[in-house]
């Protein structure tokens, strides 16, 4: 589970690289890219450390992280 | 051959490497290493394209929260010597797919795509400049999204603490 939570913030980092560049190349007289990353950044921070929430919780029930064994509803 | 090229090719090839290697790795402790410096390459190429703030940014919340979050979380649930189960071969060679595939996508978009760079004056990507901008009401200000996402975190902290908090059995 914590691999899946690296997996995504590497996909939104690059988003950020996409963010910046094309900011500076492109659009050198405006900082809306800038704006982009910060905020993409301040949202990978609270994701992460919801799921990061989650994922103790789950330990705690489940006593493993393992996704394929959480295949239940129950409480 | 410029030097920054020669240096873009360097930190491309640390990014997109310890990338990849934090997601093939079979043990999860060398895996959120290899993220904290792969993280790290992308601060310096957010430094090679003179953007110091949003690099200092970078550092200071992924590198110094998340990934210090990360390896917290690995101790708390983890024993962090053994192996993890690694995926099975159907699943690695549909991740593999699917990869490519995004990869052809951006290709065929940059690739056939002209782009014109603007003619206007360039504005300076100070921190000052940043900053009125991004509390100014008027001339394309984002005031409101910066209101937004305090709330956001407001409502991610209350409920991370919800989430974890362990309840005491009542005696």
């Amino acid at each position: 589970m914590i691999t899946m939570l690296m997996s995504v913030e590497l996909i939104l980092n690059s988003v950020n690289i996409n963010f910046i560049a094309f900011n500076k190349y492109l659009f050198a007289d405006k900082l809306d890219g800038i704006f982009f990353t910060i905020f993409i950044i301040v949202i990978a921070a609270a994701e992460a450390a919801v799921a990061i929430a989650i994922i103790i919780n789950l330990y705690r029930s489940h006593n493993s992280i393992d996704v394929d064994e959480t295949n239940e509803m129950k409480y | 051959m410029s030097f920054t090229l020669i240096i873009f090719y360097i930190l491309s090839a640390a990014i997109l490497g310890c990338g990849l290697l934090a997601v093939t790795s079979a043990k999860i402790f060398r895996a959120a290493v290899y993220l904290l410096f792969s993280l790290i390459g992308i601060a310096g190429l957010f430094f090679l394209l003179e953007n110091d703030f949003i690099a200092a940014v970078q550092i200071v919340v992924y590198v110094g929260g998340i990934v210090v979050l990360i390896i917290f979380s690995i101790f708390l649930t983890h024993r962090s010597g053994e192996q993890m189960p690694m995926p099975s071969k159907k699943r690695e060679r549909i991740g593999f797919i699917a990869a490519l595939a995004g990869f052809a996508l951006a290709h065929g978009l940059i690739y056939n795509e002209t782009f014109i760079p603007t003619h206007q004056p360039k504005i300076e990507q100070s921190v000052a400049n940043i900053g009125s901008q991004m509390l100014d009401t008027n001339h394309f200000g984002f005031v409101l999204p910066f209101e937004v996402v305090s709330m956001l975190l407001l409502a991610a902290m209350i409920g991370a603490i919800v989430i974890a908090m362990k309840v005491k059995p009542k005696e």
